[in-house]
């Protein structure tokens, strides 16, 4: 193991010598695929620069201070120790910058909770520590569910005495036995909640998470752009296996996706969760809100 | 017992020495020994909370599992948290405001001495239960700080300790903000207006009244806690009609309030640092003031910023948003005017001054950070991530822990009446202030990234920056050692220290012989 890491270490650091553009992609939020994942992006960034332009003028200010006004190079101390103007600009400064950023924050939070109109709804249910997933009527019946827990090549790899290195699982704690389907360019609501202890549901590429709680009914839509399969965790701690509940996300085209739930709908599973869903009446009640 | 001999002045020195042996510090209501005996405290649990940062880094080092089981890990995050909050930080602090705030406003001790030993044995007793929990059945609580419900029901035998250990501390912090508010109020020496006292003993004033309202605030959510597990209740259980998200609004209302709590008096050091080595007075004192006061108001109406994903209604997201961000203005001020006071200075950069302008850059950082995570948008993104861990140990570590160490480097000849180490000094300063940002600044890359915190093993593509982050995790614990070493040598031996100690040094507290004798300013001192 020792040895191993010496070499990541070396790798790593060559990585970041030779080629930076060769993990760019590791190091920022993912652009992501839905509408809303791209305005948080964009939000991300624009106030990312903003940040960078203040720390140009408040380091540079410092460092110039640190360099020019040292006592080793015979700099006299001024004695100057107010100055009301100032403080009145520099209070009204920040403002103008936290204005800058706060409307096009709101605009983006206005359309992340633009919940209507949804064309499908799929519940969500956290567990101690895996996730629930269930294909909502227009009525808010389930028409098909199932559970998806962490694959087995991860569960082969994740405990101390496992013999299998974690290195030879390409998605080690990031792959389930079964992925959540969706459609591209359709508006998906997920009514997000949880049997157990809070969890938090989060795939970065579709622009956020929502907590999971129990008794409670979060929201959360999603519109892929893009057919592919997106990987997320489990983000809230909810016991020792939080960090194996992940979450895999399977965008199909639209026709695609249609017949797929089809097929599975007049599956075994029906009855089976037609039954856990009459224990669970209020739950079924808030989702037809 | 002294509370008396304050009236007596003209005894020889001797009749007024500490008591000899342990009982010294046991009884002690002398308010430089309980500030020693609070920074010991602090700097023992520090190691202890620190040990634990490495079994977590340990196990982050790699993919899979080498160290620990994830349940131990929990434990561990869990209990980092807790012990470098209530163990080190917030000790520290109290205890600079033990040994300083009598000796700057000019009081013979504090207000209230027999309190001021209660309160630190009080504290004492409740850490001590709290790390007991890893040797009870099932193991330390495991849910992290936040003892988010209802997760923190499935705890098991450590459950009622680890809340009766939260009451002490509680109880704890509530006496010695009594009694920092009582010492300021009634017993300046003549002449020292409020708005003429040094800006440490401001912000501890305003700090003491922001403890006084929040602590009770977490004493009664952990009792609706134990009430919900042993009496029946159903506060947090949404099947009892109670609610996990009232949880996480009591908890928050306490532990928003609760982080400027613990940079409040970083920035009162701070304040005393800057101007004593750029040799020109603090820029912008009132500004400075208000700054610290409106801080602390804003802090009450933000703390929803930490629940921005559980599902709040839109117009509770902007509210929360707009004030979080808000509270930059203030912050911006403090920032912008130190750098001011270095302006045109005349600067010199003794270990003091690099833990200072060490903590300006870190902390500054960390308030980027934090003005991003309050855009409600960006932080459906960022929240729970790494980011927010990059986040917040910027603050604390590059904010609070730094100005600590300058504290105690600019302090420390004033108690001990020895210089410090400079060489060891400098180099406790420049490999903790690299290691530091080898150690967290990959975080923010990686939260970004999607790794989620409080994770005892991630995903492949996280693997380089964790084996970074750890190596300099590594480091800026060992680091820590020559700031151990360097701190007992000073203790007793070392370059004799002079009474003003600091060339640029103001302030009442550098007119007192060094090491500042056991009683100081028996008679009122004049206030020039």
């Amino acid at each position: 193991m020792r040895k191993w890491s010496v070499m990541r270490w070396a790798g790593t650091f060559a990585g970041l010598v030779a080629a930076p553009g060769a993990w760019a992609m590791d190091i920022n939020l993912p652009r992501g695929v839905t509408p809303i994942s791209h305005q948080v992006f964009d939000l991300h960034m624009f106030a990312f620069w903003m940040m960078v332009g203040i720390a140009v003028v408040v380091f540079g200010a410092l460092t110039w201070s640190i360099i020019f006004h040292r006592r080793s190079r015979g700099h006299e101390a001024a004695t100057f120790h107010e100055n009301t103007k100032l403080e009145v600009v520099w209070s009204i400064a920040p403002f103008l910058i936290l204005l800058a950023l706060a409307i096009p924050g709101t605009i983006v939070l206005v359309n992340e909770q633009n919940y209507h109109h949804a064309q499908l709804r799929i519940r969500v249910t956290g567990y101690q520590w895996l996730w629930k997933y269930e294909y909502l009527s227009p009525a808010a019946k389930p028409l098909y569910g199932f559970y998806s827990r962490i694959a087995l090549a991860s569960e082969k790899r994740m405990t101390r005495d496992a013999r299998l290195s974690p290195w030879s699982d390409k998605h080690y704690l990031q792959d389930v036995d079964h992925p959540l389907v969706v459609p591209t360019d359709e508006k998906v609501l997920l009514l997000i909640t949880s049997g157990d202890v809070i969890h938090s549901w989060w795939v970065p590429e579709l622009g956020g998470k929502q907590d999971a709680i129990p008794g409670f009914v979060t929201q959360m839509w999603i519109k892929v752009e893009k057919p592919g399969v997106y990987r997320g965790v489990c983000n809230q701690v909810c016991g020792a296996g939080h960090a194996y509940m992940p979450i895999v996300v399977v965008a199909k085209p639209k026709r695609e996706f249609h017949q797929w739930l089809e097929s599975h709908e007049k599956g075994t599973n029906m009855a089976k969760l037609k039954a856990a869903a009459a224990q669970a009446p209020a739950l079924v009640a808030e989702g037809t809100e | 017992m002294s509370s008396e001999m304050t009236e007596g002045y003209g005894h020889a020195d001797a009749h007024h020495g500490p008591a000899k042996g342990v009982m010294r510090w046991i009884t002690t209501t002398n308010h430089k020994d309980i500030g020693t005996l609070y920074l010991v405290f602090a700097l023992i649990m520090f190691f202890v909370g620190g040990a634990m940062a490495m079994v977590i880094r340990s196990e982050l080092a790699e993919p899979g599992l080498q160290v620990v089981n994830p349940g131990f890990f929990n434990e561990m995050m869990t209990l980092h948290g807790l012990i470098m909050i209530f163990g080190v930080l917030m000790p520290a602090l109290v205890g600079f405001a033990n040994w300083m705030v009598p000796l700057q406003v000019g009081a013979p001790d504090m207000a209230l001495p027999r309190l001021n030993n209660w309160s630190f044995w009080l504290l004492v007793a409740g850490m001590t239960m709290l790390v007991s929990t890893l040797l009870m059945p099932g193991g330390a609580p495991a849910m992290g700080w936040t003892m988010y419900a209802p997760q923190v029901e499935q705890t098991p035998y450590a459950f009622p300790f680890m809340i009766f250990a939260v009451h002490m501390m509680g109880i704890s912090s509530i006496l010695g903000s009594i009694n920092i508010i009582a010492t300021i109020l009634n017993l300046r020496a003549p002449g020292m207006k409020l708005l003429k006292m040094p800006l440490f003993c401001w912000t501890w004033f305003v700090t003491a009244f922001l403890l006084i309202a929040i602590m009770p605030v977490l004493a009664g959510g952990v009792t609706m806690l134990l009430f919900d597990r042993f009496f029946g209740t159903s506060f947090f259980d949404a099947a009892g009609g109670g609610s996990p998200i009232l949880w996480q609004h009591v908890f928050w209302f306490f532990g928003h309030p609760e982080v400027y709590v613990m940079i409040l008096p970083a920035f009162g050091i701070i304040s005393e640092v800057i101007p004593t080595f750029s040799r020109k007075p603090l820029f912008g004192y009132t500004a400075m003031v208000y700054a610290t006061a409106s801080i602390a108001f804003i802090s009450f109406v933000v703390w929803a910023h930490h629940m921005f994903t559980s599902g709040m209604p839109t117009s509770a997201e902007l509210f929360f948003m707009y004030a979080t961000m808000f509270i930059a203005i203030p912050t911006g001020v403090k920032i912008f005017n130190w750098v001011a006071t270095m302006w045109r200075g005349s600067l010199t950069f003794e270990t003091p001054m690099l833990f200072a302008v060490g903590f300006l850059f870190l902390f500054t950082i960390g308030g980027f950070t934090g003005v991003m995570m309050a855009l409600v948008p960006a932080d459906m993104q960022y929240h729970n991530s790494y980011f927010i861990v990059a986040h917040f140990h910027y603050v604390l570590v590059g904010g609070t822990l730094m100005a600590l160490f300058a504290g105690v480097y600019y302090w420390l000849p004033k108690w001990t009446g020895h210089m410090y180490h400079e060489g060891l000094g400098k180099w406790h300063f420049w490999l903790s202030v690299i290691s530091v940002n080898v150690l967290f600044f990959p975080q923010h890359f990686l939260g970004l990234a999607g790794m989620p915190r409080r994770v005892p093993d991630y995903a492949l593509q996280f693997a380089d920056l964790n084996l970074l982050s750890s190596i300099g995790g590594f480091v800026f614990g060992a680091t820590q050692l020559i700031f151990l070493y360097n701190v007992i040598r000073t203790m007793y031996r070392g370059k004799r220290a002079t009474t003003r100690v600091w060339e640029g040094a103001h302030g009442l507290e550098w007119t007192v012989p060094s090491p500042a004798p056991y009683h100081t300013f028996e008679d009122a001192p004049d206030v020039p």
